[in-house]
């Protein structure tokens, strides 16, 4: 039998076909077989956040994620919020309101963040810190993230 | 982690004919937001060769409504679809309770009612509810399917009655009825993400002014959910007010047996099922007067 499975799915729109083992997770998977490393580990069981992709649609924490179930589905990284160059309204507005200190948390707040100004164009500050409950900050206080979301909305509303 | 096998199951038959063919070592995954971290961390109680996963089966990602059956909540269906169904806000409202606190926006997109009741966590903030509607199981086995009330369930913490050669296909709540009203509340020390120190889930049927059906269920008190019959019994048949609702949560107080760990002392827990109790019951009285 083999030991490894082959999975074909999208990430970041472009087709990318791996092998795993079916005990690896998707966030293994992203880092460690295809490389795409700008999504975090940190608490590995689902608390923190740092890890999340959009996956079909829906944030997910992909350390909660098998690379197996990835077949056939359209996954979106942090890689895949800028547009070549040109960084996402959500990137610009954490960095010019100082919304990071250390990082590490932050690709899994932008990905959330644009997840909830898709569906949400113009959130209230509770509304932002509800969907943000699953992403965890030890730097910040989170005022200044939150602030930074407010700001990406309205940069993306005028836009 | 240790090594697993994975298996995609199609159908219901499929499903089982694996798990049957495991000799007790497959376990069903719908979100797997408990199941992944149980395996990762080596877990004890879930000793599992191989993973089913189970979100690709029809059955169990039904989630409809019809005056006469109710709501049938296939067991794979994430919570985030529950919150967002129309059925769901018209006629369950108080289940977006427990589905809109279960873990983060993250888990909830993954995260399942039918997993909830599957892992059988003493503080399962679904199960409460699930069975203060009244929920009823449907399992399917080798031998066919069964039915058994979500409040029979759970038999001990992460036990529950569902055979290793089983699988929860759905969870069905009966047409509450007019008059009803339910609600979820937990005690938690933090704003969100917490495991529950204590969770009350309760429902009313109100008519003329009384009490015709009550039910009130306790999660973090006990090795499983419980229900408290007496509370129920001090309720129905009486005049809705202040009265009996505080004897049903005086019998709450009194049927929870907690344990005294880092949430929260016995003590507490008890002192917190009488006002998690009172509170849920005001509310479940005023939705169903108001009508949501």
């Amino acid at each position: 039998m083999p030991t490894k499975t082959h999975v074909t799915t999208t990430i970041n729109g472009e087709q990318i076909d791996f092998l795993c083992e079916p005990r690896q997770s998707l966030l293994e998977c992203l880092r460690d077989v295809i490389g795409l490393t700008g999504t975090k580990e940190g608490c590995n069981d689902g608390n923190c956040g740092a890890c999340t992709v959009n996956m079909d649609g829906r944030i997910v924490t992909s350390c909660l994620v098998l690379g197996v179930e990835a077949e056939g589905a359209n996954i979106e990284t942090i890689e895949g919020v800028a547009d070549g160059s040109n960084l996402h309204p959500l990137q610009l507005a954490f960095l010019e309101n100082a919304a990071l200190q250390c990082g590490i948390c932050t690709p899994g707040f932008i990905v959330s963040s644009k997840a909830l100004l898709e569906q949400n164009p113009n959130p209230t500050e509770h509304e932002i810190r509800f969907w943000l409950a699953n992403n965890l900050c030890r730097c910040t206080g989170y005022d200044k993230i939150v602030r930074a979301v407010q700001d990406a909305a309205k940069r993306m509303q005028e836009a | 982690m240790k090594w697993i096998d994975y298996e995609n199951a199609k159908t219901v038959d499929e499903a089982v004919k694996i798990l049957s063919q495991s000799g007790g070592k497959a376990r069903p995954m719908a979100g797997g937001t408990d199941l992944i971290v149980q395996l990762r961390v080596k877990d004890p109680r879930v000793d599992a060769d191989v993973v089913v996963n189970v979100k690709d089966i029809p059955e169990l990602n039904e989630l409809s409504y019809s005056a006469d059956k109710g709501l049938t909540i296939g067991a794979a269906v994430p919570c985030h679809e529950i919150y967002n169904d129309a059925n769901v806000i018209a006629h369950y409202p108080a289940l977006i309770d427990s589905a809109s606190l279960i873990g983060g926006t993250q888990i909830q997109g993954r995260a399942s009612l039918g997993g909830n009741l599957c892992n059988a966590a003493p503080s399962g903030d679904s199960i409460p509810n699930l069975v203060a509607h009244n929920g009823v199981a449907t399992l399917a086995g080798p031998n066919g399917t069964r039915e058994v009330a979500v409040e029979d369930v759970c038999t001990g913490p992460r036990q529950t009655c569902i055979g290793k050669d089983e699988i929860l296909v759905s969870i069905n709540l009966p047409n509450p009825g007019d008059g009803f009203g339910a609600n979820y509340i937990r005690f938690i020390p933090r704003n969100e993400m917490d495991i529950a120190v204590v969770g009350a889930g309760v429902s009313v049927n109100i008519a003329g002014g009384k009490f015709t059906a009550a039910k009130v269920s306790l999660a973090s008190v006990a090795p499983t959910p419980i229900s408290v019959p007496d509370a129920i019994s001090a309720l129905v048949g009486e005049s809705v007010g202040d009265g009996p609702i505080q004897k049903a949560a005086n019998a709450a107080k009194e049927a929870a047996k907690p344990i005294s760990d880092m949430r929260g002392t016995a003590e507490y827990r008890k002192h917190l099922c009488e006002v998690l109790t009172r509170r849920a019951l005001n509310t479940a009285v005023e939705r169903a007067q108001g009508g949501k």
